[in-house]
């Protein structure tokens, strides 16, 4: 039956080569593996630090985003003419919009009295600001002057405010040298250009920085209709708003963000490299391995080509144990990948997690990395000489 | 490629003995075939050097020998006198550097790498070791022979390798590794494997040397088996005087040349007694 299917069914020689030595199999399965999971962490991290840098962005309630266009990212946001936010509602599209003022400001720890940069937004307490629904019942507070909400995911230097809070201390403290209160909690997490968040009002907001040319902001969200094509009504806006705007869809606002980090940072170039590194030792590994298990079955391969065996077969056994390699070298470094994913988020709050791309690219630098060394190996068959074997 | 006579399933397993005595040296030519039946090998003027310039050395010198189909011709000789590199010349593993060798009707003499490999699928070989593969049981081994043959299903060759198994005498070894083997098994083996690829021409080094004189004579007994069957030929390299009554021709070598010698008395009485 099987026989009429595979007719050309052969000794598996590659898989009897290498499993015959199971120890030098366990090496070659280890520094495979080893690679392999030096690759998924220094692209986990590379990857989670740019997710990173966007917690704040995908929250948003919005599915285009108004920025100036000399903004470069959410740490040097410009402002931009309000104005054009209400000329967008003019749009049949478009639902409504919410005006963001977006700017550093220095919090003053209230324990320990240091001062440090955080992120401060600010809106009108009733517009749609968060994609979180229980965000909104919580902003109403916003709504009495000189009142903030704090994120309690802050990193700890800006002072005990969360436990403070819970204890139900009043926490009075200075922001931008203006006395503020934390009037309540949310949760949105660090990012890689902030710190710490805290949202207020916007009218709070211009009390901090009286300075700011009225009518100006930073952000501007709009959310269109049910049905609407976010990206034909940002083409339809842009023709119409002059050039002191710049328009983004959602994913847009995302990837612009990612997109300095990776650019402008060493981030992408650090784990990249930490990435490459893992490949060149893989292939060190692999390619030691290979080119002795060629070198000690010399005469056995000089024996087959005696007997008829031509060399492109031969080449093909040394090609399939590199494939072979690589399918039992990958399965362990992806589960150890899985684990270390687990690890890290715990550790580090970072966004990290096994995504198909990221797994597929690993597997494409296993296979080349295996199948390379094994195109190296190969080399070494050419000197098997059927001739010298007598 | 000629095609090749091919012996069915039941031949394989019975390497007969021959009833009569053995033939004179061209029997094997007049036996069953025509006179038009081309010669398995035919060596002419073949001569061979090692190194180059000052180090220059013969070692073959206008050697001449023809073998016919189903023959049994045995070389002996004192060691280094250039026995194995004329196995390996006839065996399409070395280039012919001068003279021409004549295998299954095609030149030697300049003939390029893919059609000696291509040549060497129809010779079978068994060397002074007994070569087999490390990582492959004794019925694998033998089956990396029968995988050659074309047209036959994964389960048919090992069917084949385990009856040539069987022949040699191994039949209750088939899954043991050479590691777990004896000299003697290993070197069976080796024939086993040889012959499983069904070759026009056997090419033996010493192959009973690793043999006691019962199963070494046994061995050589179904080698002459086979070549009766398919009109294999066998060159073989021996210093075994105990088989050499089996062979159909002797032929002697020293210092490079050939001479071709009839069936010495001393050679047979020496194998009977």
């Amino acid at each position: 039956m099987l026989d009429r299917l595979w007719p050309d069914r052969r000794i598996p020689l590659a898989w009897l080569l290498l499993t015959r030595q199971p120890g030098r199999l366990l090496v070659a399965l280890a520094g495979i593996s080893f690679a392999g999971i030096l690759m998924f962490l220094q692209l986990g991290f590379r990857d989670g630090l740019f997710d990173a840098s966007v917690t704040l962005h995908k929250r948003f309630a919005t599915d285009l985003v108004l920025l100036s266009p000399r903004t470069m990212s959410s740490i040097a946001m410009a402002s931009f003419p309000r104005r054009r936010l209400v000329q967008v509602m003019a749009d049949p599209a478009v639902e409504g919009t919410t005006p963001v003022h977006w700017n550093f400001l220095l919090w003053r720890n209230p324990q320990t009295r240091t001062t440090r940069s955080i992120l401060a937004v600010g809106f009108e307490p009733g517009d749609p600001l968060f994609t979180d629904p229980g965000l909104a019942e919580r902003t109403r507070v916003l709504s009495q002057r000189g009142r903030v909400l704090f994120d309690a995911l802050s990193r700890p230097e800006f002072g005990p405010i969360a436990a403070w809070y819970k204890q139900g201390r009043v926490i009075d403290t200075e922001v931008a040298g203006k006395r503020v209160r934390v009037a309540g909690l949310v949760e949105l997490g660090p990012s890689f250009g902030a710190d710490g968040n805290l949202l207020t009002s916007s009218e709070t907001f211009l009390e901090l920085l009286p300075d700011l040319p009225a009518g100006s902001i930073e952000l501007g969200l709009i959310r269109l209709r049910p049905g609407a094509d976010p990206a034909a009504v940002a083409e339809r806006l842009r023709a119409q708003l002059p050039d002191d705007v710049a328009i983004y869809t959602k994913d847009g606002f995302v990837e612009f963000e990612k997109n300095y980090w990776r650019s402008s940072t060493a981030i992408g170039f650090i784990f990249t490299l930490g990435a490459a590194m893992g490949f060149v030792v893989g292939s060190v590994i692999v390619y030691q391995i290979l080119h002795s298990d060629v070198s000690d079955h010399l005469p056995e391969y000089a024996t087959l080509m005696a007997m008829g065996y031509p060399l492109p077969q031969l080449l093909g056994v040394v090609a399939r144990e590199g494939l072979l390699l690589a399918l039992l070298g990958y399965l362990p470094a992806w589960l150890a990948g899985q684990g270390f994913y687990v690890l890290i988020r715990n550790g580090t709050k970072l966004p990290v997690a096994m995504d198909g791309q990221r797994a597929l690219l690993v597997f494409a630098m296993i296979l080349s990395m295996c199948l390379g060394s094994a195109l190296m190996a190969m080399r070494k068959l050419g000197d098997a000489d059927p001739a010298e074997i007598f | 490629m000629p095609t090749r006579p091919r012996s069915s399933e039941a031949n394989i397993t019975v390497p007969h003995r021959p009833t009569q005595p053995p033939a004179p040296h061209s029997a094997a030519a007049n036996r069953n075939a025509p006179a038009a039946v081309a010669p398995t090998v035919v060596v002419e003027g073949l001569s061979h050097w090692y190194g180059s310039g000052a180090n220059r050395r013969q070692v073959l010198d206008q050697v001449n020998l023809t073998i016919h189909p189903g023959e049994v011709v045995l070389l002996t000789g004192p060691s280094g006198c250039g026995k194995t590199t004329l196995l390996t010349l006839v065996g399409a593993l070395r280039g012919v550097m001068e003279g021409s060798v004549r295998l299954f009707d095609q030149e030697l003499h300049g003939a390029d790498r893919r059609v000696r490999q291509q040549l060497r699928c129809g010779i079978g070989m068994i060397f002074q070791g007994h070569n087999l593969l490390r990582c492959l049981t004794a019925e694998q081994n033998v089956q990396m022979g029968a995988d050659l043959l074309p047209g036959y299903g994964y389960r048919a060759r090992r069917d084949q390798a385990r009856q040539w198994l069987r022949s040699v005498g191994l039949a209750d070894q088939l899954h043991k590794l050479p590691h777990d083997l004896s000299g003697g098994q290993k070197q069976r083996v080796a024939i086993a494997r040889a012959l499983a690829a069904r070759p026009r021409l056997l090419l033996a080094d010493e192959p009973t040397a690793a043999l006691d004189s019962r199963t070494g004579r046994e061995v050589v007994e179904l080698l002459r088996g086979l070549a009766r069957d398919q009109g294999c030929s066998v060159l073989m390299v021996t210093h075994d005087p105990r088989i050499l009554d089996l062979a159909d021709r002797l032929v002697q070598m020293e210092d490079g040349r050939l001479s071709e010698g009839l069936f010495s008395d001393r050679a047979l009485s020496g194998s009977v007694g």
